[in-house]
């Protein structure tokens, strides 16, 4: 049972898993079904399930929902244009490494969220600006990640296509792209996550519309219930785009989930 | 014409301020069809030399050459097998062997009947190697032996006039690799390819090769080459031969002088008797002292 890396069957994963969800939300009832704790510090589940049902109702939930997933799709989507051919490059070229790398490593290191009133200063305060601070907030992680990515490509399986004739761009085409496939998946996979965690702060820029933009309000008039809708709805989103990043992870490379 | 040539080829590794020799003054022609091993203790340079000739580093002196042409990085006339297989693990068994068809430089002979003539090599090849079976299979599927034999179909392919090969059954169990040594030898005649073999293995070495070319360290050189006198059609009943075990006593004893093992097992001597005789270690001087 203990076995390091072991075998779970499928059965036992999904049960387990749901033990897992089963008893902090338990716990949760249980605190604010016994009266304790004051219901503006700790909503409990069903003030938030059916703050989630008004919500859906009369405020237009899914227009919050569909905002949101396009802030953060097209901001981290725009992130991965840029920085796939780029990290590629660092990745395989020692000269593009030595240019950009420890420059994103710089440029990396600095919050976000500071870079707002720049945003607000250059881009202005509309789409473009939200989709810049998310774009911001990824693409020098995601760079860097998609450049180890790369670099992570076994030297033996590059030498092995030079020795029979291939040229650096058949190397790059024919090897290193499709070796690191799986790997850049995973890190587009992560990068969303966290393109989401950015949504809250792209939303305080002159936002009227968004999970993120709903739940700083709801911290205005002190609708703790709403903030707790928001967070899981945000919660739930990034569950279910990243359990379709596995899927397709399953579908694209059948060669790493295939055992005879 | 010698398919492969060195003369007096030198390979120095600087790292920063430190420099490291790992071939001095290696000369060396291999002939037009010949199998010949390299041999030799570990860090004598044999994978640095295997290298050099498959133009994956730079030699930092002298000439090489492959069929007359000098050497200036990799081609596609010298093809080279590596000890852990390197298989391309998206690729099925089949889609390996036939990886190098799609560069540019095996398309220029694109009719149709030579397209099939392709095809009907990767699946002769399949059929020489005994994988017929897994052809639709990916590699991780495999054995060790069976992904080494991929290895050398995808090698073999495109007809290579040279196949470098560096520890290739290194990894494989001994049963294993007995059959891959017959394989290989039955595919490499077929092929009529020239080999340059690296093993550590001196009975490896002597059964397969037509010379066995014995290497020393410090710095990395040619040592001694020794023509094996067998048949060339080789069988297992050749290795309690007379002339193959007077051979292999003879190279064991030459990597044994050139390789400071001895030294090694002198000074195990030395501290294996101060134990014994209950003298503290650090008290070197007076142990050696009459
Ligand atoms: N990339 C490198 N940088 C620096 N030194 C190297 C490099 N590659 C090899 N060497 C050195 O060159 C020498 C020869 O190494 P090489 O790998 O060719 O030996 P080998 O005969 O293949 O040994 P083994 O039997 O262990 O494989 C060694 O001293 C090694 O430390
Ligand atoms: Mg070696």
């Amino acid at each position: 049972m203990w076995k390091i890396r072991g075998w779970l069957s499928q059965r036992s994963y999904w049960i387990l898993a749901a033990v897992g969800l089963a008893v902090p939300l338990s716990l949760w009832t249980a605190l604010t079904a016994l009266g304790s704790v004051n219901r503006v510090f700790l909503p409990g589940p069903y003030d938030v399930v059916h703050r989630i049902a008004t919500w859906f109702q009369d405020d237009d939930l899914l227009t919050d929902v569909g905002i949101s997933c396009f802030r953060v799709i097209a901001g981290w989507a725009l992130s991965a244009l840029v920085a796939l051919p780029l990290g590629l490059f660092i990745g395989t070229f020692r000269v593009v490494q030595a240019v950009l790398e420890p420059l994103t490593d710089f440029i990396r290191y600095m919050p976000a969220v500071a870079f707002i009133p720049l945003v607000m200063l250059w881009i202005g305060i509309d789409e473009g600006a939200k989709i810049a601070i998310i774009f911001i907030g990824t693409f020098f992680q995601m760079v860097l990640m998609v450049a180890e990515d790369v670099r992570r490509v076994p030297m033996a399986q590059i030498e092995v296509a030079q020795t029979l004739g291939a040229t650096r761009g058949e190397v790059l085409e024919e090897v290193i792209i499709p070796s690191a496939k799986p790997a850049l998946l995973d890190t587009l996979r992560i990068t969303m996550g966290w393109a989401w965690t950015y949504l809250v702060v792209a939303e305080l820029v002159a936002a009227n519309s968004g999970l993120g933009y709903a739940i700083i309000k709801a911290q205005r008039f002190l609708q703790t219930d709403k903030i707790f809708a928001g967070i899981l709805l945000i919660g739930a989103i990034g569950l279910a785009m990243d359990q379709a990043f596995r899927l397709i992870h399953r579908l694209a490379f059948p060669y790493l989930h295939a055992r005879s | 014409m010698s398919a492969v040539s060195c003369r007096g080829v030198g390979k120095v590794f600087t790292s920063g301020r430190t420099r490291v020799v790992a071939l001095e003054n290696v000369s060396l022609e291999v002939a037009d069809g010949e199998f010949i091993t390299l041999v030799g203790a570990s860090g004598c340079g044999k994978s640095t030399l295997l290298r050099l000739i498959a133009g994956l580093d730079e030699h930092t002196e002298g000439e090489i050459e492959a069929g007359g042409v000098p050497v200036q990085g990799p081609g596609a006339d010298r093809a080279m097998v590596f000890q852990n297989y390197s298989l391309y693990p998206w690729l099925t068994v089949k889609a390996n062997i036939k990886f190098a068809r799609q560069l540019a430089v095996h398309t220029h002979d694109r009719t149709s009947a030579d397209v099939e003539a392709a095809s009907g090599r990767a699946e002769a090849l399949l059929g020489l190697m005994g994988l017929a079976q897994m052809a639709q299979a990916y590699p991780s599927q495999l054995s060790g032996g069976m992904q080494q034999r991929v290895a050398i179909a995808r090698a073999l392919m495109t007809r290579p006039r040279i196949l470098l090969m560096d520890e290739p059954f290194g990894a494989l169990d001994a049963q294993t690799r007995e059959v891959m040594h017959d394989l290989i030898l039955h595919v490499c005649r077929l092929e009529g390819c020239t080999v340059v073999f690296v093993t550590h293995d001196v009975d490896e070495a002597i059964y397969l090769g037509e010379r066995v070319v014995l290497m020393a360290p410090r710095p990395g050189r040619i040592d001694s080459i020794h023509a094996v006198l067998l048949p060339r059609e080789r069988n297992p009943a050749m290795k309690h031969s007379a002339e193959f075990l007077s051979l292999r006593s003879r190279v064991l004893e030459r990597i044994r002088e050139t390789s400071g093992l001895i030294t090694d097992l002198e000074l195990l001597r030395k501290l294996s008797q101060r134990t014994t005789l209950g003298q503290p270690l650090q008290d070197t001087s007076s142990a050696n002292a009459p």
